[in-house]
C-alpha cells in the first residue's frame, strides 16, 4: 500500500514558494490500477514522482508498505527504488545500448545477478512484451509502441511491486495506446503489481484504472472508483474530462433540450443491467413513450456500462422511473 | 618508399640540408601530441564530469565549487599558449626535470588543453537527455553508475568529437612550443624557416602539419560516425 499523509510540495522560484501540491492524503491499495488525471500544470507529474522520491515533498510522509521513504538514507532509498518500476512519456531509453542491454540495465545496477541469470530474465521479459525478435536492435530502429514496450520490460526487470506510468501513452497513436494499455492491464492482472498512472486522457483512465483521483491546480478535487467518478462526476474539472471522453451529445450538460417535449432523463446502467432489456420491459408495462437523445454503451475497465439520455412522455413517467430504479438503474433528471 | 622518394624531395626542396633532422622533428611532434593528448583526456574528462555534475540544476549542484572550477578553467583558457608555456616553466621543471624538448613540452600542453577539453566534455554531457538520467535515478542508480553507464556512453559521439578538436588544437600548440625550445616541426619551421630564411623548411613543415591535421580529422569523424546512433 502507498499512503500519502499530509503531503505537500512547493517549489522555490526566485525567492518565493510556489505551491505545486496542496496538502493531501491519499491511499493506493496493493494490486490496483490507480489513475491520476489532470491538465498540464495540475501537479500530476510532481505527485507521481513523490512515490519514488524523484521529487521530495516539502512536508508530510509517504509510506510504502508502512516504511516512510522520506526518512530513508540514500542506500536504502536506492534499494527501495529498485522495487519501483517507472515508464515515461518519451521512453527514456539508452540510445547507445541495444534493446536487450536496456532491459538488462536495471539488473546490472542492482547487482546480485550473474550474466546468465540476467540474459535469461531479459529473454523472459522480451517474450512478455512481445519483442523477442528485437533483442539486438537499437531504440532508434523501433516504433514508439515498441520503445514503450522496451520501457515496460525494463521497468519490470527487478520484479517491482509498484509500476509508475508517467503519461506512458501520451506520445502514442490511438491504436498503439490501446495495445500498450492492454499490456499494462495484463501485467497488473498476472503479476498483481500496483500500477499508478498519470494522464490527461479520461479514456486511459476508463480503460485500465480501478480508481482515479482528479487533480486540479495542485488539489485533489475528487477521487473514487472509476465507474462512480465517470458516471457521476461532481467537480467541474472532472465533468470536463468525462465530457472529453464522451461524444458531445452524450455529455448532455450544455446541449439544449428545451425544445424537446417530455422530461429529459439520464439513465446509467452498470454491469449486468447493461445487457438486460429493462427499458423495453418497463416502458411496455407502463405505457410510457421515450425518445433517445444521446447514448453510449461501453466498458469501464471490465465493467460494461450504458448511459442514455431520454425524453420521456406519458402519464406514468414517475412509475416507470421507479421501476427502472428498482432494476438498479441510476437516474438523473436533466430538465422537465 | 621514403628512401626512394628522397632524391625527388631533395630536388624539390634544395635548401633542406638534413632530412634526418626533419624526420626526428616529425617523431617529436607525434610524441608530444600523443603524450599530451592522453594526459589531457585523463585529466580533462574527470574535470569535465565534475563541471557537469556540480553545474546549476544538475545531479550534484554545488554553485561554489562550480564557480571556482569554472574560474580556473576560464583563466587557463584565456592565457595565450605561448605565454602559458613560459609562465609554467618552473612547474614544468619540477614535474619532469627539464624545460626543454618533448618532455618539457608536455606539462604546458596538458595545462593548456585540459581545461579546453573539460569544457567540451561538460557541453557534451549536457546534451544527454534529462529523461534518461531521471530514468536511471528511478532505477536506483548511484551517481557513479549514472556517469559510467549512462552519461559517458550516451555522450560518446560528442566526446570523440571533442577529442578530435582537442588533438588538432594540440597540433597547433606543439608548433608554437617549438619557438621556445620544445623541438618538433614548429621548432624547425621557426629556426630554419624564419630565423635562417630557409623557406623550404617552412613549406615542408606546414605541409606535414596539414597532413597530420587532415588525418586526425578523418579518424575522428569516423569514430564519431560509428558512435552516432540516433
Amino acid at each position: 500500500m502507498i499512503r500519502f499523509v499530509d503531503v505537500h510540495k512547493s517549489y522555490r522560484v526566485a525567492g518565493r514558494d510556489i505551491p505545486a501540491l496542496e496538502p493531501f492524503n491519499l491511499e493506493i491499495a496493493d494490486g490496483e490500477v490507480f489513475g491520476i488525471i489532470g491538465h498540464s500544470g495540475a501537479g500530476k507529474s510532481t505527485l507521481i514522482r513523490l512515490i519514488n522520491l524523484l521529487e521530495r515533498p516539502s512536508g508530510g510522509r509517504i509510506l510504502i508498505e508502512d516504511t516512510d521513504i522520506t526518512a530513508l538514507p540514500d542506500p536504502a532509498l536506492r534499494a527501495a527504488r529498485q522495487r519501483i518500476g517507472m515508464i515515461f512519456q518519451h521512453f527514456n531509453l539508452l540510445s547507445s545500448q541495444t534493446v536487450a542491454e536496456n532491459i538488462a540495465f536495471p539488473m546490472r545496477i542492482a547487482g546480485g545477478k550473474d550474466s546468465t541469470a540476467i540474459r535469461q530474465r531479459v529473454e523472459e521479459l522480451l517474450q512478455r512484451v512481445g519483442l523477442a525478435d528485437h533483442a539486438n536492435k537499437f531504440p532508434s530502429q523501433l516504433s514508439g509502441g515498441q520503445k514503450q514496450r522496451v520501457g515496460i520490460a525494463r521497468a519490470l526487470a527487478n520484479q517491482p511491486s509498484i509500476l509508475l506510468c508517467d503519461e506512458a501513452t501520451s506520445a502514442l497513436d490511438p491504436q498503439t495506446t490501446a495495445s500498450v494499455l492492454e499490456l499494462l492491464a495484463e501485467i497488473n492482472r498476472e503479476l498483481k503489481l500496483t500500477i499508478v498512472l498519470i494522464t490527461h486522457e479520461m479514456d486511459v483512465v476508463r480503460r485500465v484504472c480501478d480508481r482515479v483521483a482528479v487533480l486540479d491546480a495542485g488539489r485533489i478535487v475528487e477521487h473514487g472508483a472509476v465507474a462512480d467518478v465517470f458516471l457521476h462526476p461532481q467537480h467541474a474539472t472532472t465533468r470536463r474530462f468525462v465530457n472529453e471522453a464522451l461524444p458531445e451529445e452524450a455529455a448532455g450538460e450544455h446541449v439544449p433540450y428545451q425544445h424537446v417535449p417530455g422530461r429529459i432523463m439520464r439513465l446509467s446502467f452498470r454491469g449486468a443491467a447493461t445487457w438486460s432489456p429493462t427499458l423495453g420491459r418497463v416502458t411496455r408495462e407502463t405505457g410510457v413513450d421515450f425518445n433517445i437523445l444521446a447514448g453510449r454503451i461501453d466498458r469501464i475497465k471490465d465493467l460494461p456500462y450504458g448511459q442514455l439520455t431520454l425524453a420521456m412522455q406519458g402519464d406514468n413517467v414517475d412509475k416507470a422511473l421507479q421501476a427502472l430504479r428498482d432494476a438498479g438503474i441510476e437516474i438523473e433528471e436533466l430538465a422537465r | 618508399m621514403i628512401a626512394a622518394s628522397l632524391p625527388l624531395l631533395q630536388n624539390l626542396f634544395p635548401n633542406i640540408d638534413d632530412w634526418g633532422e626533419l624526420g626526428q622533428a616529425c617523431i617529436d611532434t607525434l610524441l608530444m601530441l600523443s603524450g599530451s593528448l592522453l594526459l589531457t583526456v585523463v585529466i580533462g574528462l574527470p574535470l569535465g564530469v565534475l563541471l557537469y555534475l556540480t553545474g546549476k540544476g544538475q545531479l550534484h549542484a554545488m554553485p561554489k565549487l562550480y564557480g571556482v572550477l569554472s574560474l580556473v578553467v576560464n583563466v587557463l583558457r584565456s592565457i595565450p599558449f605561448i605565454i602559458l608555456m613560459i609562465v609554467v616553466m618552473p612547474l614544468t621543471y619540477v614535474l619532469v626535470g627539464t624545460k626543454l624538448g618533448v618532455r618539457g613540452a608536455i606539462p604546458p600542453l596538458v595545462i593548456g588543453a585540459a581545461p579546453f577539453f573539460a569544457r567540451l566534455v561538460e557541453t557534451a554531457l549536457r546534451e544527454v537527455e534529462r529523461g534518461v538520467i531521471e530514468a536511471s535515478q528511478a532505477m536506483g542508480a548511484t551517481t557513479w553508475q549514472i556517469v559510467r553507464h549512462v552519461l559517458l556512453p550516451e555522450a560518446r559521439a560528442s566526446l570523440w568529437a571533442g577529442v578530435t578538436v582537442t588533438a588538432i588544437a594540440l597540433v597547433g600548440y606543439t608548433a608554437m612550443g617549438g619557438a621556445i625550445g620544445a623541438g618538433g616541426l614548429g621548432d624547425l619551421a621557426y629556426r630554419y624557416g624564419y630565423l635562417s630564411y630557409k623557406s623550404d623548411y617552412m613549406v615542408v613543415t606546414v605541409l606535414l602539419l596539414i597532413v597530420l591535421v587532415q588525418l586526425l580529422q578523418m579518424l575522428g569523424d569516423r569514430i564519431v560516425a560509428h558512435y552516432s546512433r540516433s
